[in-house]
């Protein structure tokens, strides 16, 4: 792996918990790699498996999926439903060739600020030994050489602001 | 063949039921479906070894929904379904798209079904669904015909490729499946056929933002066959349809059996065998497994 590899990295976190908690991590001035970006969603069972999918598409190296405990959920129920799809979606990307490392599930709640951290720690490091994504990085240059008029990121105005 | 047709034509002469939704012989050895509405259609139903179509897929909610407004709901819709149909329909049961008494099953027992049409010319006999089954007798229906004959199942095939590519080395498996995605044409033959992918509008039809790309590259493609068999993980009955229709020989099995034979693994779940048990990924279990999380 070439030594100045910086993984990128997309945590899908839930608005009540984990983000509460990297917050946290903030206030308490504790310090995390800053290759994760942190997308905010309101609740673990409100994040499709599409978007670990389009996360891919735009060159994530690793995606970390946070939300509340089980039974803390505050939707009461969230997190149950997110915990059976995410089982399958696990397994069916396991099977089809992504490396188990590249998506990891954590538990974090709002008062485990030091707990986000570590997370975050363990998954960028993971990440970093792995090395960049390359077989899905392959899909993306094969594109690009198939239509070298269209932007990798097809729908750049849509989806994202000036800083994405 | 004879009762068959004579059940058919009692049913909608008692107007008991609407139409029965069942196969017509075109050629020597292809059928079609057929949605019988007279006597006259009900002389041409048929059912042998050349019945391939799962006809669940023509038992919509919308379908049930306009014989409810303009029938009030007195009439049925009847489908002739092997016992591996009667699965889909269960399932569709189960996820509340019509109710047990909407349709009318008239079930068959059943030794298996030809692989594809042209099996004259490929030399081979049963398609490989019917191979390992151990259903030859329908689990829920209304009438039940046809002789019953004990078939042994055999040893599967897919599983064996299954456990052959889990084996292999991620980069090998990434390797061998985009190989198998690219030849992906976004015909999106596999969705039509699929009597539990009745979502109104797909996902890969919605366009702000698009999620999955629609044109046929290497990307999209892996995008789309990937959330296919998400969508129907834990869901899927494995009735094959998917991979019979489709025009570029994807083996789609390899994915939905292995999603359903985690479902049977991690949850002792099999899907459309129960009209009482809840859907597995409509439901969850505070007990379940918190294993992959941090």
């Amino acid at each position: 792996m070439s030594e100045n590899f910086e993984p990128k990295i997309v945590a899908f976190v839930c608005n009540w918990c984990t983000y509460t908690g990297a917050d946290l991590a903030g206030t308490s001035r504790l310090k995390y790699p800053t290759n994760v970006k942190l997308i905010r969603v309101m609740c673990s069972g409100g994040i499709d498996p599409v978007f670990i999918l389009k996360a891919f598409e735009r060159g994530a190296d690793g995606i970390l999926v946070s939300g509340c405990h089980p039974n803390d959920c505050h939707y009461n129920a969230g997190n149950f439903h997110a915990r059976r799809r995410w089982e399958f979606f696990d397994e069916l990307l396991k099977f089809t060739g992504v490396e188990k490392e590249r998506l990891q599930f954590s538990w974090v709640s709002a008062s485990e600020g030091k707990k986000f951290v570590d997370v975050v720690t363990k998954v960028t490091n993971d990440i970093r030994a792995l090395g960049p994504f390359k077989s899905y990085k392959l899909i993306n240059e094969e594109f690009t050489a198939q239509f070298p008029e269209t932007p990798v990121n097809e729908n750049e105005v849509i989806l994202s602001g000036e800083n994405a | 063949m004879e009762e068959l047709r004579k059940l058919a034509k009692e049913l909608l002469e008692k107007k008991e039921i609407a139409a029965v939704i069942g196969y017509r012989q075109i050629s020597a050895m292809r059928t079609k479906p057929i949605i019988a509405k007279t006597a006259e259609d009900c002389e041409q139903l048929v059912f042998n070894e050349y019945c391939l179509n799962n006809l669940a897929v023509y038992l919509t909610k919308a379908r049930i929904k306009e014989l409810k407004r303009v029938n009030g709901s007195v009439l049925k819709l009847a489908v002739t379904a092997k016992p591996c149909d009667i699965h889909s329909v269960i399932a569709l049961m189960q996820e509340s798209q019509m109710k047990r008494e909407d349709v009318y099953i008239i079930g068959f027992n059943c030794h298996g079904v030809v692989k594809d049409f042209d099996i004259a010319f490929r030399g081979e006999t049963l398609a490989q669904k019917c191979i390992p089954c151990e259903t030859h007798k329908p689990l829920y229906f209304d009438s039940i015909l046809g002789e019953v004959k004990e078939t042994p199942a055999a040893p599967d095939k897919v599983i064996e490729k299954i456990k052959e590519i889990e084996v292999m080395t991620a980069e090998q498996r990434f390797k061998y499946f985009k190989s198998e995605f690219d030849k992906c044409i976004k015909c999106f033959a596999c969705r039509a056929a699929c009597p539990l992918c009745y979502c109104q509008r797909c996902i890969t039809d919605k366009t702000i933002p698009r999620w999955i790309e629609s044109s046929p590259h290497s990307r999209g493609n892996y995008s789309w066959n990937i959330v296919r068999a998400f969508h129907l993980s834990g869901r899927c009955i494995g009735c094959g349809e998917c991979e019979r229709a489709c025009p570029m020989d994807i083996p789609l099995s390899l994915l939905n059996r292995k999603m359903a034979i985690e479902a049977k693994e991690a949850y002792s779940y099999v899907s459309g065998r129960s009209l009482e048990t809840p859907t597995l990924v409509g439901s969850y279990d505070v007990k379940d497994s918190d294993e992959l999380f941090m």
